[in-house]
């Protein structure tokens, strides 16, 4: 257990260095991107992906995965966005309900399909993506809601400061509290590990594996739906295709930040570090005066090292166990 | 991912096997014709001009570049991996075909570099995953991002479209009468990858490596080739659907056959391929890419939106997977 805790803490800093030296490379040339004022404005930038890895995290823990999210979000976003221009007097708190209420209908859809039928989640979800989506082009007639259409109200809510931080950065923080609690303070998130980590062996120890991945596709479809909700209003536009391709970005995430696909390993620790790190390259690439065509490359190529070093730590493991020749895979 | 069911339901053994011809029936391939079968009479009920024949050709062009990535893809899946990088490859081939035409190669130069990029990426993705040994979702989650990344790079916001009058011929040629060359080399690839998978030491040694790589390797197959030349099969495939696609379109953009991967997953699974690997067959894959040219050229003619028809491809693919389940569950419960 020492040698696990400590390869992770190995990651976690690792990550720290590699944000710092990214940070220190980008300033040295451009000494305004440190200011706390623009750094704050990038974690702002990055807390719906935080909140979305955290999510996926909790899926990947449970050796699933979800590739639905990003179209949870488009069809969560354009159907508050339309509520909102269609029925101007409905009150926020009721559009934020709405919007989490479809996000964990949406995902316990997901979870239901994995845990009752057992079908493979990557299937799955891999069916949800292009329904939900192409339910927000039903919905929509593939129109946009602009900024004009929505409310102040609904506009307004993510960009309130509130002690000099935007609200969107504040939910962002309060996810990251509620995750680390969730997942090393509660039976709950001791079961995605459990899920992850060894089936057999959590089904001996009474955990339900199949309801255990059914709740960690609720909460990252919950998580999904709030987001979709941030997102159209941060952005002030829904259209169909909000956040396409976005379910890649939080699964980078969670592999930059050590999260294992083959479940079991990660923390809430390393995947907000891997999203900070992607938010940090995402935002300085304009800065540095990089053509943002170059992003997909780079995050291309960060996800492809990530997993050799994640590979590299999982195999270390292995030798610790087994003391012997590897089994030839 | 059925772990637990594995551990608290022991395996049911029939007392005696049904007949061959009853299997048969049973099938899923036999489910597959007849879901195709329902949707072409359906077809043909809502628009009297499917059943012309000039418009079933162009039907084909809707389905065979991705089929001819379904047909590799059915190997990959069946050795227990993925690849979700094809379309990303499709975008990266294409792009160097166009750079390759603007520097004025000729037709021949351009197919084989069309079919060289997809080799080399394919190799690339069978380094990471069987040399490495990395997962392939994330692996290929990776080079889907850096090949597209990398045509973005190059193209930005631009197109090639120089490309020269007699390399349409893969995208528009015609073999015989309403036979689309795309169509026939289909046909072919789908036969020999029958053949490969189902009558072939190798055919014999993916299944076995899908259904237990450590068995297999004690076996004394060599279960980190095989799955390097699955990959290095669905790199080729993609790079030999980037030469049709680009040649049928006739331009590149970066942005060419965004979300084909999903297409060609779909098409090998809905073929009843088990995507923990070591089942599924050709036959049904082939099926399947007819069902989905089917369904997507008869809500073409009925003016369904692209988008919607996705809707369609996502319900299909989960009902036609969780409708035997929800049965076998309904059947288990009266036992």
């Amino acid at each position: 257990m020492n040698t696990i805790r400590s390869l992770l803490a190995r990651r976690e800093a690792l990550l720290v260095l590699a944000c710092l030296l990214l940070l220190v490379a980008i300033t040295a040339r451009f000494p305004a991107f440190s200011t706390p004022r623009n750094l704050a404005g990038v974690f702002n930038d990055t807390s719906i992906l935080i909140m979305m890895a955290l999510g996926q995290s909790a899926v990947i823990l449970t050796k699933s995965i979800d590739l639905s999210v990003a179209a949870n979000v488009a069809l969560t976003g354009m159907t508050v966005a339309m509520l909102n221009h269609l029925v101007p007097g409905l009150p926020l708190v009721v559009l934020i309900l709405i919007a989490l209420g479809m996000g964990m209908l949406l995902g316990a859809i997901n979870g239901f399909l994995v845990w009752w039928l057992d079908i493979p989640a990557i299937v799955v979800t891999l069916g949800t993506m292009t329904i939900f989506r192409g339910l927000a082009f039903v919905e929509s007639g593939g129109a946009w809601v602009n900024a004009h259409e929505m409310s102040p109200a609904f506009l307004e809510l993510p960009r309130t400061l509130i002690l000099g931080l935007p609200v969107l950065s504040w939910v962002g923080i309060l996810a990251i509290v509620l995750a680390v609690l969730l997942f090393t303070r509660t039976g709950v998130g001791r079961a995605f590990y459990a899920t992850g980590g060894n089936a057999v062996a959590a089904v001996y120890t009474g955990i339900d594996v199949g309801k255990t991945r059914f709740l960690a596709f609720v909460l990252s479809g919950t998580i999904s739906g709030l987001c979709g909700y941030l997102w159209v209003s941060r952005y002030a536009v829904a259209y169909v295709d909000v956040a396409s391709g976005f379910e890649l970005d939080t699964i980078a995430a969670c592999v930059i930040g050590g999260v294992s696909t083959i479940g079991g390993v990660g923390t809430v620790g390393g995947v907000v570090l891997g999203a900070l790190f992607l938010g940090i390259i995402k935002n300085a690439l304009p800065v540095i005066g990089i053509s943002p065509f170059w992003q997909m490359a780079i995050s291309g190529a960060i996800i492809i090292a990530a997993v050799v070093i994640n590979a590299r730590g999982e195999r270390v493991k292995g030798r610790i166990i087994l003391r012997r020749k590897e089994l030839p895979l | 991912m059925s772990d637990q069911s594995a551990i608290l339901s022991p395996r049911h053994i029939p007392d005696r096997l049904d007949g061959p011809f009853k299997r048969a029936l049973k099938s899923w391939e036999t489910l597959l014709l007849a879901v195709a079968i329902a949707i072409a009479i359906a077809n043909s009920l809502a628009s009297p001009y499917f059943l012309d024949p000039w418009n079933l050709s162009d039907a084909t062009f809707n389905f065979t570049e991705k089929a001819i990535i379904a047909l590799a893809m059915t190997f990959v899946i069946v050795t227990g991996e993925i690849d979700l990088s094809v379309a990303s490859i499709i975008a990266l081939a294409s792009t160097a075909m166009g750079a390759a035409a603007e520097a004025g190669a000729g037709t021949p130069l351009l197919l084989l570099i069309g079919l060289g990029t997809g080799l080399c990426c394919g190799l690339f993705n069978g380094f990471l995953v069987a040399r490495l040994g990395l997962p392939a979702i994330v692996a290929t989650i990776g080079t889907m991002s850096l090949y597209r990344g990398i045509a973005y790079v190059v193209l930005g916001d631009q197109v090639y479209k120089n490309y020269p009058a007699d390399f349409a011929v893969f995208g528009q040629g015609y073999a015989f009468w309403i036979f689309s060359i795309e169509f026939v080399t289909f046909l072919v690839l789908a036969l020999i990858a029958g053949v490969v998978l189902h009558k072939t030491i190798f055919g014999r040694q993916v299944y076995a490596v899908g259904n237990n790589a450590l068995a297999a390797s004690f076996s004394g197959v060599k279960v980190r080739r095989i799955k390097f030349i699955v990959f290095l099969m669905t790199g080729v495939a993609a790079g030999l659907a980037s030469v049709m696609l680009t040649s049928r379109l006739g331009s590149t953009r970066p942005s060419i056959a965004v979300g084909w991967e999903l297409d060609a997953v779909t098409m090998a699974v809905l073929g009843g391929v088990g995507i923990n690997g070591g089942t599924g067959n050709i036959l049904g894959v082939v099926i399947a890419a007819f069902v989905m040219g089917l369904v997507t050229f008869g809500l073409g003619l009925l003016n369904v939106p692209g988008i919607v028809m996705s809707i369609f491809m996502g319900l299909m693919l989960i009902l036609v997977i969780a409708l035997p389940l929800v049965v076998q569950r309904i059947n288990n419960r009266r036992r």
